[in-house]
């Protein structure tokens, strides 16, 4: 379904139904999360993909137009880039260890310590919340910071309202 | 949206629950699946559903801009407040177990509670903020 939806995105040039489209793009995965157990991420997902990143697309749609700019002429060079990346991603794939596989290293370097560890060290019984929030604390700071730098880029670029009502007024 | 009175209502009734869920989303943060992001979109999201529905201006009179600038920062500044504080009982930045000198363990609580709050005050503010610049272009 996911291929489906992507397919789809790819196909359509009506940018409100491709809007729409990544929305329930981001549901189908979002349930594909909850399906691996991760449900921090789902709802993550869920909230910002499915939610609000939604209605940023359709504001932005209210701002220009609703209709992709077609492009008449195909470009060769493009589509032998796009096969070369996902033929070495694909090559990249065969050293990933095998899904599920209880000797992968993932499962050995840091993993094992939090989960026997944090119980006594954090005390909380979501793990997630405690790796997040204290183990990777700088990470999560990181990323606070990451979206306080987006409010101000927008704010620069689109904000300026203040700016034009003060000009209108000294005219 | 003046002469859609079931959208009004319905919105009238959702944003109550949306509000108290995203409260729930933060605080129930250590239990359950959730934290400061999550509930900080969710809070943002009752209100953008406030602003689409009654209006952009009754939303801005709902969160001010004075409000969500000072959220914006207030939450960055909970956060690195809490690793500053940490620093200067004694421990590393983001160091919480300094935070209760009796109970390390509680203090990691407090510590992990504070900085979701940081974290959720900003999202909220940083998302409404940013659904503000993109619908108020449109006037």
């Amino acid at each position: 379904m996911l291929a489906v939806t992507a397919l789809a995105l790819a196909r359509l040039h009506d940018l409100f139904a491709i809007a729409m489209l990544s929305g329930i793009y981001s549901l189908v995965s979002a349930v594909l999360f909850v399906m691996l157990d991760a449900v921090d991420v789902a709802f993550t997902e869920a909230s910002v993909g499915a939610g609000v990143a939604t209605v940023f697309l359709l504001s932005t749609l209210a701002l220009t137009a609703s209709r992709e700019k077609t492009v008449p002429r195909k470009s060769l060079l493009a589509l032998v880039v796009v096969v070369i990346t996902g033929a070495a991603l694909i090559y990249g794939t065969i050293d990933i260890p095998p899904f599920g596989d209880p000797d992968n290293p993932i499962h050995h370097h840091v993993a094992p310590r939090y989960v026997h560890d944090s119980p006594q060290e954090i005390g909380i019984p979501n793990m997630v919340t405690s790796i997040l929030a204290s183990y990777r604390g700088y990470d999560t700071l990181g990323e606070t910071v990451v979206i306080f730098t987006a409010a101000i880029g927008v704010l620069l670029l689109i904000g300026g309202k203040r700016r034009v009502s003060s000009k209108d007024k000294n005219e | 949206m003046k002469h859609y009175p079931i959208p009004r209502l319905a919105a009238k009734l959702l944003l109550p629950v949306i509000i108290l869920f995203a409260l729930y989303v933060q605080f129930h943060g250590d239990y359950g699946p959730g934290g400061g992001f999550q509930a900080g979109v969710i809070f943002a999201a009752g209100i953008i559903l406030y602003g689409l529905v009654y209006g952009l201006d009754s939303a801005r009179q709902l969160c001010p801009p004075w409000l969500l600038q000072l959220g914006i920062s207030l939450g960055v500044m909970i956060y690195a407040g809490v690793g500053v504080v940490a620093l200067l009982l004694g421990g590393n930045f983001l160091d919480y177990n300094v935070l209760d000198p009796h109970d390390p363990v509680h203090g990691q609580h407090l510590g992990i509670l504070l900085v979701e709050l940081g974290v959720g005050i900003t999202v909220a503010a940083v998302m409404i903020t940013i659904f503000f610049a993109f619908a108020g272009r449109r006037g």
